[in-house]
Parts: structure tokens; C-alpha cells; sequence
């Protein structure tokens, strides 16, 4: 495979939890997501019950993938913040270490400024984090929890 | 590639339904849509034209319930089928984990089918992965149609490597949840490898 198993331990997701819920504090932001580049959600906080976020994550992703393919044609390595004006809201996209994406959507009770400022210190502590994550997971022994399952557990899914 | 969680004690896989253009792909989420439980599915997303053909992509996430105390999560994805669209079809099938190739069964398709299977390959093979070894069902779709290609015509044209295949008619439901439940095991056996 191209890219290494995505895996989320718990120890790693609380400090991502605790940069994505500190940062929603310190922009004055309405939600911050995670999402890795296929659009999976890997961590949300602040107004998360207004949003639908799984459709968030996977347009985002859509979205940096398209970006992506556009900084390809221009011979550019990535466009790595993107940033959507919108009436009465705003959409902030960074790229954390060209491996997740940070979302951060905020109104008028912030400003752009200072959701730059406030992104790029969580910027680099997420980029750290990640770092962690993936040195864990290639890691020999780290077994895939679906190693035991029988055929009888895959099909019973289908049993309804 | 899919993502195991096991602080929410998830799994998430990604399905990519590929094929010519107005071969059914949509029509199979829609399908699977209506027919799927409110608290097992997310909303669908279309990113449609105006004529509702495809221009980037649909999604749908669905959850299929419980292995093992993990949640399983697949997000099902579709390609826009036309010719021109090749650059966000690359794009769609980044970090696939299973890929459903839905065949037009009517003969005068017969060529854009064979033109879509080998995008695929060639497309896949760009982003590193294998067509032989990634989970891969196929589909003949509008099988109620009356000029449709013989069953066994259309296996030796598209299904050379002799995956699971099925007869669908997607309007009406036909074969979808079956083609669907084959790539999900096929994903799920993967899974148990390691991935």
C-alpha cells in the first residue's frame, strides 16, 4: 500500500482533542475539525451538534484533493491554507503536515487575523503529534484488531 | 486504506463506485439511500450539474453495525463518469479501500466500458495500488433493458480476473445490496490481514 494504516490510539487522540478544543477557545471559533486527507473525521469540538460533520469532513477532503491536483498543474508542492468568505461565516483550511486537514469555522466574533495566529501554533503542535502517531503505528507489532475475526463475524453483519 | 479508531471504537472504510458515464453509479447510492435505516446512514451528498450528472462526486456514509466491539463505517463514494472528468476520478480513488465497477449492460456500451475498466486500472496504478489485489466486485447494470449484451459476453470482456460479479437493474434495486454486501466482505477479509 501507498500510505500506512491509518490507526487512532487513545493516548494520541486525547492531546489532539485537547489542541482542537483549546483552539475552538482561543480563535473564538464555532467548530474545529480534523479530518485526514481521505476524508475520514478524526476529532471535533465546539458547536458540533448544529453541524453534519461526517458531510463536512468529506467535502473538505474533497476539496484539498482538488486544491491539491491544482497545485500539481502549477508545478506548486500544495496550497496548504485555504481560507472561504462567506456571509455570515467563515471557513479556515490548513493542511497539517500534508497528512490531515484542520478546519476551523468561525464567525463574526473572530477575525481572520487571529485564526492565522491561533492555527499556526496548533499548526505545529498537531504536526508533532502526528509525527508520534505514525512512527507508533509502523511500529512492528502493532496488531490489526480484526486478526481474529471469523467468517462468521463478517457475516453476521450482513444478517438482517 | 482505512482507519481504525480505537478511542471511538470504529473502523472506517472507503468504497469508490467507477464506471462509464450513466452507468448507474449514483442511481446504486440512491438506492442504498432509500433503502437504508435513518440511524445507519449520513446524509448523501450529490456534487451534481444542473443536469444532475456527476461533477465531482456523491457520498454517502453508512454504518453496518458491529465486529468484534468495533463500529464498522464505510463511506461510499462515486466517480464522475464522463471521459473528461480523468482528473478528480484520480482524485476520488485516493486512500480507497474497495472498488465496485458498475458495467452498462447495453451492447452499444460495450466500448466505453472497456475504456472505463482500463481507467480504472491505469488510474489506480498511479496512486500505487493494484487492481488485482484490492478488493473488486463488478456489476452488469440495466439488466431489464432490451439490448443488453449476454451475461457470459459481458464476464469475458470486463471481468477478466473473475471477481464476484452480479446482475443489477439499480433503478428498481436489483442486485445492489448484494453487490455491495460482496465488496464490504471482501474489505472486511482484508482487514483481518492487516491491511
Amino acid at each position: 500500500m501507498v500510505n500506512p494504516q491509518m490507526v487512532m490510539y487513545e493516548e494520541e487522540f486525547n492531546q489532539i482533542q485537547a489542541v482542537v478544543d483549546r483552539l475552538v477557545r482561543d480563535a473564538n471559533a464555532k467548530v474545529v475539525f480534523i479530518v485526514d486527507k481521505n476524508g475520514q473525521l478524526i476529532s471535533a469540538s465546539g458547536d458540533i451538534d448544529n453541524v453534519d460533520t461526517t458531510s463536512l469532513a468529506s467535502l473538505t477532503a474533497g476539496n484539498i484533493a482538488a486544491t491539491g491536483g491544482m497545485a500539481k498543474l502549477l508545478k506548486e508542492n500544495e496550497f496548504a491554507t485555504q481560507f472561504h468568505e462567506g456571509e455570515k461565516q467563515n471557513i479556515h483550511i490548513q493542511l497539517v503536515g500534508n497528512r490531515v486537514i484542520l478546519v476551523v469555522i468561525f464567525d463574526t466574533r473572530s477575525s481572520l487575523g487571529l485564526v492565522r495566529l491561533r492555527v499556526k501554533k496548533a499548526n505545529e503542535e498537531l504536526n508533532h503529534i502526528f509525527e508520534q502517531l505514525l512512527k507508533k503505528v509502523q511500529e512492528p507489532g502493532a496488531d490489526s484488531p480484526f486478526a481474529e475475526i471469523t467468517d462468521e463475524d463478517i457475516d453476521n453483519l450482513f444478517n438482517d | 486504506m482505512s482507519f481504525i479508531n480505537y478511542m471511538a471504537r470504529e473502523i472506517n472504510c472507503k468504497l469508490v463506485y467507477y464506471g462509464p458515464g450513466l452507468c448507474g453509479k449514483t442511481t446504486n447510492l440512491q438506492y442504498i439511500y432509500e433503502r437504508t435505516n435513518p440511524e445507519a446512514k449520513g446524509k448523501m451528498i450529490s456534487l451534481a450539474t444542473e443536469t444532475e450528472r456527476t461533477l465531482f462526486f456523491d457520498f454517502l456514509p453508512l454504518s453496518l453495525g458491529e465486529i468484534r466491539g468495533f463500529k464498522t463505517r464505510f463511506h461510499l463514494y462515486t466517480v464522475p463518469g464522463q471521459v473528461f472528468y480523468d482528473a478528480s476520478r484520480k482524485l476520488i480513488l485516493k486512500g480507497v479501500d474497495g472498488v465496485i465497477f458498475v458495467a452498462d449492460s447495453q451492447i452499444e456500451r460495450t466500448e466505453a466500458n472497456l475504456e472505463s475498466v482500463e481507467n480504472l486500472r491505469t488510474n489506480l496504478a498511479e496512486q500505487g495500488y493494484s487492481l488485482d489485489k484490492l478488493p473488486y466486485v463488478v456489476q452488469y447494470n440495466k439488466r431489464d433493458l432490451p439490448n443488453v449484451a449476454g451475461l457470459e459476453e459481458l464476464r469475458e470482456m470486463i471481468n477478466t480476473t473473475k471477481v464476484p460479479d452480479f446482475e443489477a437493474v439499480a433503478r428498481t434495486g436489483v442486485g445492489v445490496f448484494d453487490t455491495l454486501k460482496a465488496v464490504a466482505k471482501l474489505v472486511l477479509t482484508e482487514l483481518r490481514k492487516g491491511g
